[in-house]
């Protein structure tokens, strides 16, 4: 009798259709073929462990990063899915990335889920799931597990993805958005409002063109440069949606203080402002996906600026303001023009001015 | 930013603002009160909070906001039309971003978007016929809103839907016309105000001779002004000299961008295509006569009022809104019953507090809390 021999490792799937129909979200070959094809080929042998339901991790790895897990989720839509600078894989990948780091953590895993829109190319997809690979490979972390949804067309916009990540965060490390003082800096790694500026002309319902991408990146090596330069540091955060305005206020609430900062001093692109002015937008309220702003204490601003402006990412860093004495949790801005301004948080979403 | 920084000089700012002081010091006010001075345009008021201006100037000197934000005086029946015409499912409804969030009595038109409504932000009107040529087999209907600044490019809109013979395109007009407006707020009885800044971008268009009225009937001074926090200030100062001075006359602060005669190819498109309306609401100020316009009868199949089943129904301001006061300067936003309790940017009882130009609105954003607590 002829056996067949037992083989260990499967077989790989093969997509052979140019675009996602719903069987693809069956759970049965077509499901297989796509999540094989496009996602494991994309993302490498070690998640190609799939015949359990969760990835295993040997928790003597995380503890020799740190004594805490840092554990966080986002889910990323974005209209188009190509844009200057990045794409919606990048951009799910670095903002989980950042998520992590901006607590210290030093990223680790990340899972990803993926919604997809019935109809949409698998030639597209495959560089989505490309995208995320290059992106966690470049940030030192692994995408270890995964989900595929598919929706009837018109149930999602194309493409939504859900990722996770979880990092260890070092023992000597705890900030936290109720630590500003009084006199503290507040730094900002670069230049503000390119991601929202680059998102909103990418989608080309406005007739302007400008040279603007997205500073859309993974900021763990960064963060890691100025907790050494300035381990006093007391809070970081990535200003994404909402933008840096936000993120102050948040820190205003959360540790009762109130912040001032210059308008001089806060870095704008000029297409950015320039792109502003022609919407009636506020740059600070512009989402970013590179940006992060800093709390420290003041004696250790100068040498976290100079550990910022020493990596790629944080060329044009600036100390944008300082936590003031007022406990009423404001932000305010000192106009360049002499005269002072609130920050508040944003409501709704930022709507263009009719003239 | 070449042309713009130059208008936002902050030495400048402190030369002028010496100066200010320095005429003010030197001038006779009136008896118990400071210098009110009224900028009729919600642009001037956008950049009054943005730069901060309102704390630069003497304390003698209060600016009154007025009522030159088009969305802020949207009438609530009004709202309700765009939506009905928007509920409409062969319809695509087109609109500027901030008229999103309006009020209406039952819902904005952000509500009718998210309860399913095809209502699509728009830039331009021209972006709206542009969606009329891809979507032959839908009506697309424009919400022509705004002062002079906006009527002549829904104008020239209407004259190239015309010239194409697009069918499918229409506008539901509810354009306000700026002078018969001033004069309303020049008709309240007992209002104190002491000089004008004009509106830069309506001056564009119609110049600055059809003001004269308000020097030579009602001897209030006007600067038509700029909208850079430099240009307001030069225009502030320019209103005190004249006052200084016992002069009462309408200048030109904006000369760069304002030709005094207007701008005659934009004149003639508004009024090929446009005719005055007898009277029109005003949110907070009631109906003024001659204040809005219609499309003329050559141009009823653009018509979205003719074309569409729509309310029409005349809806109260909420009670508790005191818009009409702040409008006509009387009350200071943060004076208003509601200002910052029920009345919020994110849940807006009175139309002032929904744009960022609305007066209610600014003073929330970039000053309010701190008024409230001066209040407090």
């Amino acid at each position: 009798m002829n056996f067949v021999p037992f083989v260990k490792t499967r077989t790989r799937g093969k997509v052979n259709v140019s675009s996602v129909t719903l069987a693809h979200g069956g759970g049965g070959k077509a499901m297989k073929d796509l999540i094989d094809d496009v996602f494991l080929t994309a993302f490498g042998e070690h998640a190609c462990e799939p015949l359990e339901d969760q990835a295993r991790f040997d928790l003597a790895v995380f503890a020799a990063h740190g004594d805490r897990l840092a554990f966080t989720t986002d889910s990323f839509v974005v209209d188009p899915l190509f844009f200057p600078g990045g794409d919606i894989g990048k951009l799910a990948v670095c903002g989980t990335v950042n998520d992590l780091a901006v607590g210290g953590a030093v990223p680790m895993y990340l899972s990803c889920a993926v919604i997809i829109e019935e109809g949409v190319q698998i030639d597209l997809l495959r560089q989505v799931a490309l995208s995320m690979a290059r992106t966690a490979s470049q940030a030192g972390g692994q995408i270890v597990t995964g989900d595929t949804k598919v929706v009837p067309r018109g149930a999602c916009d194309k493409i939504f993805i859900t990722t996770t990540g979880v990092g260890a965060i070092p023992a000597s490390l705890a900030l936290g958005v109720d630590k500003a003082r009084a006199g503290d800096a507040v730094l900002v790694n670069g230049l503000l409002g390119d991601h929202g500026a680059a998102i909103l002309c990418a989608r080309g319902d406005m007739a302007l063109e400008t040279p603007i991408a997205s500073d859309c990146a993974c900021l763990h090596e960064l963060i890691g440069a100025i907790l050494a330069a300035a381990p006093g540091t007391r809070f970081i955060r990535d200003a994404t949606r909402g933008g840096v305005a936000t993120v102050l206020n948040e820190i205003a609430d959360g540790s009762g203080v109130s912040i001032e900062i210059e308008e001089g001093m806060t870095p704008i692109r000029e297409e950015v402002k320039a792109f502003c002015e022609v919407l009636g937008l506020d740059p600070l309220y512009l989402a970013n996906e590179g940006k992060i702003v800093v709390i420290v204490p003041p004696d250790q601003a100068e040498a976290a600026l100079a550990a910022m402006r020493r990596d790629p990412l944080g060329l044009d860093a600036a100390r944008i303001g300082r936590i003031t004495s007022d406990q009423d949790s404001r932000v305010m801005m000192r106009t360049s023009f002499g005269g002072h301004r609130m920050v508040d948080m944003l409501v709704g979403e930022q709507l263009p001015r009719i003239c | 930013m070449k042309y713009v920084d130059e208008f936002r000089d902050g030495e400048k700012a402190r030369v002028l603002i010496g100066e200010i002081e320095s005429l003010v010091s030197g001038m006779k006010l009136p008896e118990g009160r400071p210098l009110y001075l009224m900028e009729v345009c919600g642009g001037h008021t956008h950049s009054i909070f943005r730069y901060g201006l309102e704390g630069m100037l003497p304390k003698a000197i209060e600016l009154v906001h007025g009522p030159g934000c088009p969305v802020c005086v949207l009438p609530m029946g009004r709202v309700d039309d765009c939506v009905a015409i928007a509920e409409n499912p062969k319809v695509i409804f087109t609109t500027f971003g901030d008229a999103m969030r309006v009020p209406g009595s039952r819902k904005s038109l952000l509500q009718a978007k998210a309860d399913g409504a095809d209502v699509r932000m728009v830039y331009s009107p021209m972006d709206a016929l542009q969606l009329a040529r891809r979507n032959p087999a839908r009506e697309v209907v424009f919400f022509g809103l705004g002062f002079e600044t906006t009527m002549p490019s829904t104008a020239l809109t209407i004259l190239q839907a015309e010239s194409e013979g697009i069918r499918n395109f229409s506008v539901f007009c509810n354009h306000i016309t700026i002078v018969p407006t001033i004069k309303a707020i020049l008709d309240s009885p007992g209002l104190q105000l002491d000089g004008f800044l004009g509106p830069g971008h309506v001056s564009m268009v119609i110049g600055t001779a059809p003001y004269e009225f308000i020097a030579n009937f009602y001897r209030k001074p006007m600067v038509v002004a700029g909208f850079e926090p430099l240009d307001i200030l030069q225009s502030i100062w320019m209103l005190l000299k004249q006052i200084a001075e016992g002069r009462v006359e309408v200048e030109n602060q904006y000369a760069r961008v304002v030709p005094s005669e207007g701008n005659n190819a934009a004149l003639r498109a508004v009024a090929q295509v446009y005719e005055l309306r007898e009277f029109f609401e005003w949110r907070g100020l009631g109906s003024i006569d001659h204040s809005g316009v219609r499309l003329r009868d050559a141009y009823v199949h653009f018509d979205a009022e003719r074309k569409f089943a729509i309310p029409n129904v005349r809806i109260a301001d909420p009670k508790s809104c005191q818009c009409g006061e702040v409008l006509k300067g009387a009350l200071k936003p943060w004076q208003c019953k509601v200002f910052g309790t029920s009345c919020t940017p994110e849940t807006p009882l009175g139309a002032l507090m929904v744009s960022s130009e609305g007066a209610c609105a600014a003073y929330y954003q970039y000053g309010g809390q701190k008024r409230q607590a001066e209040v407090v």
